[in-house]
């Protein structure tokens, strides 16, 4: 039992870890941004980001995308190592032509459904997307049933002939 | 049913609710290349003599395992694998992933160079914990890992005799997982 917690205290520390490191690492990545002003003539082999129009779609897809190192960033903006590994897998996709969608399938059919920050409507997925709904429904039909009998907990008793003579009374005195 | 008891009944639904969500591990993602073929590739191997394909293994069932010299979770799980292998039950075939590091000297010299450090450097690292591969792969671009959706290191696949995988398993192979798991999945995979 130790173990297994042991094992899952070290991934979690490894993910920070990695994190944390690429994004330290990142200053002599290639992904460095770009300068703003026209490149110096020579340079070495022309970067990856060199294609604007490339580039924008990467950002675009990817930023649909997870990472699935740091599960909290997509993967236009994670420094993970594996990041930056997939982006190269999906300009690559870009410039063989593929479509968006087809870019999307390449990744979920490696990593599952869970790469997408917008998961596809499908049977497995009804309770993500329909539950709140479901939910909502349920409050509303609690809440109805419960303001109905409320109503007719406080209903006013009728008042007989004897108790308004009497209130009458009161009244007068 | 006593009124009361309504608040109290949610209350041990939510607890058990968040019991189960503090058990789960977010980095277990159940991988959808279960029970689908074993990505094809070709590689070259540690020893250089050949490349590597898992065509080579078919016809038995054999666990591929992703490590790397780098993976300090490899260091606990290397001796589980060594002593498992000496069983003789089903080959290892390792995955030697991403052996050179993007921070690493030898990240910018050319294919061949990366090659042979990751050769070196395996093969030491090998010698001082115990080799349980039969055949270790060299996937040096990491493209092979991507393939097999490996976001972690290590890894360990199940392949069975028609070259499907039937299990994946993210993170450190324990004694425990082996006994449970892994060995009875082996038993029946080889009986089919």
């Amino acid at each position: 039992m130790t173990s297994v917690y042991s094992v899952k205290l070290w991934l979690l520390s490894a993910a920070v870890a990695m994190c944390a490191t690429t994004a330290s690492a990142q200053v002599v990545s290639p992904q460095a941004p770009k300068p703003i002003l026209a490149p110096a003539p020579v340079r070495e082999a022309a970067p990856l980001a060199d294609d604007p129009k490339l580039e924008a779609r990467l950002v675009d897809i990817s930023q649909e995308l997870r990472c699935l190192v740091c599960q909290n960033e997509s993967l236009a903006s994670s420094h993970a190592e594996l990041a930056d590994d997939l982006r190269r897998e999906v300009r690559d996709l870009i410039r063989q032509g593929k479509t968006d969608q087809e870019v999307k399938d390449f990744l979920v059919a490696r990593y599952g459904d869970f790469v997408l920050y917008r998961p596809e409507v499908k049977p497995l997925t009804w309770v993500l997307w329909f539950g709140p709904f479901l939910l909502l429904l349920v409050a509303a039909v609690l809440m109805g049933v419960y303001l109905r009998q409320r109503r007719q907990q406080v209903q006013p008793a009728p008042l007989s002939d004897a108790d308004r003579a009497r209130a009458q009374k009161i009244l007068k005195a | 049913m006593k009124k009361f008891l309504i608040p109290l009944v949610l209350f041990f639904g939510l607890v058990v609710f968040l019991a189960v969500g503090l058990k789960l591990d977010p980095r277990e993602i159940p991988s959808p290349l279960v029970n689908k073929p074993a990505p094809e590739f070709s590689l070259p191997t540690l020893a250089g003599d050949a490349k590597f394909s898992p065509k080579d293994m078919l016809g038995q069932v054999w666990m591929f395992n992703v490590w790397a010299t780098w993976c300090v979770a490899c260091r606990e799980e290397h001796p589980v694998l060594v002593a498992f292998a000496q069983k003789n039950s089903v080959p290892i075939v390792g995955l030697s992933y991403k052996e050179i590091q993007p921070q690493d000297a030898a990240a910018k010299a050319s294919d061949e160079v990366k090659l042979q450090v990751a050769r070196e450097r395996s093969v030491v690292w090998l010698k001082r914990h115990g080799n349980p591969y039969v055949t270790s792969v060299m996937d040096l671009d990491g493209r092979v890992g991507i393939n097999y959706g490996v976001y972690g290191v290590p890894e360990t696949y199940i392949i069975d005799k028609q070259g499907v995988i039937r299990y994946k398993r993210v993170g450190v192979v324990t004694p425990q997982l082996l006994a449970d798991k892994i060995l009875p999945l082996i038993e029946a995979l080889n009986k089919s």
